[in-house]
């Protein structure tokens, strides 16, 4: 089966390697017998709710945030539409704050958000940069760990109620201080955690892939997959989450 | 208020520290006396910068600042008593290290980090500072590109109007800064049969410095350097001072090409491979024509320069050879990979990853690498370094067959199922992040095939 993606501003949001995230996604699909079809949308292109079962937003440096802020608030009602239709998201660092309701930069110059995530951030003084080790529950009993890499000014903030993508175990998370780190709310994840995310996660590519193929297939019930032989995968997890463990960031 | 040391005695002292650290074992000691003078004050730096008769030079850039102030000096070295920081020690403590050993030197040649750049030139207070390029590169540690360019800008900015500025005109954050400066000089390549068909996936000032719409490029040559426009506000490449045309890549040999300068043109050849020497060379062409080089002395010291230390190196191991390219970023792991492909492209290679501070912990890049044209042609890859199993996961995803990829962490083991995949009179490649490059020569160097680089680099 086709399973469609919609890769927002990928000219613009794709500082921490992106293009690993969608090469993973776009194997694991292959490997499973489906097709990554992915369509890039760029800045005033339109966004057609529906066309999409899993929506990609990566991270950018602050000039090219600062650019697509604008559009992406043009953009906002049909994402809200898309992702109310069902569709998937996996939005990183930049994407993240994006999604958010808006980011108030460091000299107080504000950007919009699309307001798709129950959050707000702010600038900080102090970037925090370095290893992330997450524990994470998306499915009741399903316990597993993210790895990755973050570096950002931002200091998110969920509303209360909102759920995190995950506990911090090793590394600052969303602010350095509440032990959380991303937002998840139904098929949509954000997340600071690059490296890229996916390769050393690979399942939470899957779980994606799964939550985009119910979507494709507007079914109510999320597909299963096989499991993969991840030897490396699971090496280049372990890897990663001891670094976090040894030197990921605190104040 | 603690008493100031006088200088001849810091001098001393910290000389005598380099002398201990290398007798000691604990490396080449190029930095720790500076380290130590920098501690006990600041200031000595100025000082002894100040007592060179003809000053100093500065060379920075994301990519290419080891190999320019190598091609530099070889064109000055002939005329000149040169304190020049070969080894790559590029921070404050490396310049005061290498002012401290090199007392009878005239002129100061000294690469800096781009992070020490601002610092660097306030305090050597330099007579010409040549300015490379901005590519990302170790954004754990750097920030971001924007940052670096900011700093840059601040730099210059409090220059004297007597320093000559160089730059790279066919990067528009670095040509930007030569505005406003009567007399700088803006060096580029002009032949755009070496151009890319498009920008490349790494490309990173793509956009308009003044009005942030995309630059239109007659010509991409490396990265996001080229012959750019914008189509709204109309910012484009400065006019070029000094230019290579008809440039002839020799595979891994070397290039040719006509250097064309205020002075006159003349054909060069480099013993360095690829369109990014070519760069370096024109960097280094421009920074000693700036300083008072004629073009004879440009064209025979380029002709007789070699690879600094590390950056392209062939080693011997028995009946084996070792092809070393040094791979950082996305930028300078592309051109050392199109080098590759260009001369044909190896059979074998082994890549190390290591991700210690020097390298950048945030191993992302090599995601934003384009190892694709490399893989092409391998027959096998051995991963190594810290991150083996994330290079193997670049490379599976890749497409790359799983069971022709090795993950052997350890360098050693690395290096020798590399000899052993070679047939004897062979050569395979190692293209290593930087840590892993000094790891790789420590190793080779202890069997005794290659001399430390402390020794070379006297």
């Amino acid at each position: 089966m086709n399973i469609r993606v919609g890769h927002l501003y990928p000219d613009y949001l794709n500082i921490y390697a992106d293009r690993g995230n969608i090469a993973v996604l776009a194997r694991r699909a292959e490997w499973r017998g489906h097709r990554l079809e992915v369509e890039a949308v760029g800045m005033s292109e339109p966004l057609r709710p529906g066309a999409h079962d899993l929506l990609y937003v990566g991270g950018g440096q602050d000039r090219e945030q600062l650019l697509v802020a604008g559009d992406m608030a043009e953009k906002a009602e049909r994402l809200r539409e898309a992702v109310a239709g069902g569709a998937a998201v996996l939005a990183v660092c930049g994407g993240y704050q994006l999604l958010g309701r808006g980011y108030r930069g460091f000299h107080g110059e504000d950007m919009p958000g699309a307001g798709i995530l129950p959050l707000e951030t702010v600038a900080g003084e102090r970037r925090m940069i370095g290893d992330v080790l997450l524990a994470c529950e998306l499915e009741p009993g399903e316990k597993r760990t993210l790895a990755g890499f973050e570096n950002h000014a931002g200091r998110t903030r969920l509303d209360a109620g909102a759920e995190p993508l995950g506990r911090v175990v090793a590394g600052f998370g969303n602010d350095g201080e509440s032990g959380y780190e991303g937002c998840r709310a139904g098929r949509v994840v954000g997340t600071y955690l690059h490296g890229p995310l996916l390769p050393r996660n690979a399942w939470l590519a899957d779980w994606l892939l799964t939550q985009a193929l119910a979507h494709r297939t507007c079914s109510a019930e999320v597909p299963r997959f096989e499991p993969l032989p991840d030897e490396l995968e699971a090496e280049a997890h372990a890897v990663s989450a001891q670094r976090a463990r040894d030197r990921g960031g605190r104040f | 208020m603690r008493a100031p040391i006088p200088l001849q005695a810091e001098i001393l002292a910290a000389r005598a520290v380099g002398g201990l650290s290398r007798l000691a074992g604990a490396g080449g000691g190029t930095t720790l006396p500076g380290k130590l003078l920098w501690k006990l004050d600041p200031s000595a730096v100025d000082r002894l910068a100040a007592r060179l008769p003809r000053g100093s030079a500065l060379v920075s850039a994301t990519n290419g600042k080891t190999t320019t102030a190598a091609l530099a000096a070889a064109i000055l070295g002939p005329r000149t008593r040169l304190a020049h920081n070969a080894s790559g020690a590029n921070l404050v403590s490396g310049v005061a290290s290498t002012l401290l050993a090199d007392r009878d030197a005239e002129l100061g040649l000294f690469e800096v980090d781009e992070g020490a750049l601002p610092e660097v030139a306030r305090r050597v207070r330099p007579k010409a500072l040549c300015l490379g390029n901005l590519f990302r590169d170790q954004l754990d540690r750097y920030g971001e590109l924007e940052l670096v360019a900011e700093r840059w800008r601040e730099a210059v900015r409090r220059l004297p109007p007597e320093t000559a500025v160089v730059v790279n005109g066919d990067d528009p954050q670095v040509g930007d800064l030569a505005s406003g400066r009567p007399g700088a000089l803006v060096f580029g390549v002009d032949d755009p049969r070496h151009a890319h068909p498009s920008l490349q996936h790494a490309a990173d000032s793509k956009y308009c410095l003044r009005c942030g719409t995309p630059y239109e490029y007659a010509a991409a040559y490396v990265g996001h350097l080229g012959d750019y426009r914008c189509p709204r506000c109309g910012h484009a490449r400065p006019p070029l001072d000094l230019a290579a045309r008809a440039i002839e890549l020799d595979g891994l040999e070397g290039a040719s090409f006509d250097l064309s300068a205020p002075a006159g043109t003349t054909r060069v050849r480099i013993a360095v491979p690829g369109l990014y020497n070519v760069y370096n060379a024109l960097a280094a062409a421009s920074l000693t024509i700036a300083l008072g080089a004629s073009l004879d002395e440009v064209r025979l010291g380029l002709e007789r320069a070699g690879a600094a230390f590390g950056r392209f190196e062939r080693i011997a191991i028995g009946d084996r050879r070792l092809l070393v390219l040094l791979i950082k970023n996305p930028a300078g792991a592309n051109e050392a990979i199109r080098t590759l492909v260009a001369d044909g492209g190896p059979r074998l290679a082994v890549v190390a990853l290591n991700d210690a501070t020097a390298d950048g912990k945030d191993v992302s890049w090599i995601w934003d690498v384009d190892f694709e044209p490399l893989l092409a042609g391998l027959e096998r890859v051995v991963a190594a370094g810290d991150r083996a199993a994330e290079l193997a996961l670049r490379f599976a995803y890749a497409g790359f067959d799983r069971g022709a990829i090795e993950v052997l962490p350890a360098l050693e083991e690395a290096l020798d199922r590399g000899l052993e995949l070679t047939p004897p009179g062979g050569e395979f490649v190692v293209l290593p992040t930087y840590t892993a490059m000094l790891g790789l020569r420590k190793i080779v160097a202890g069997r005794g095939f290659t001399r430390p680089y402390w020794e070379r680099a006297a």
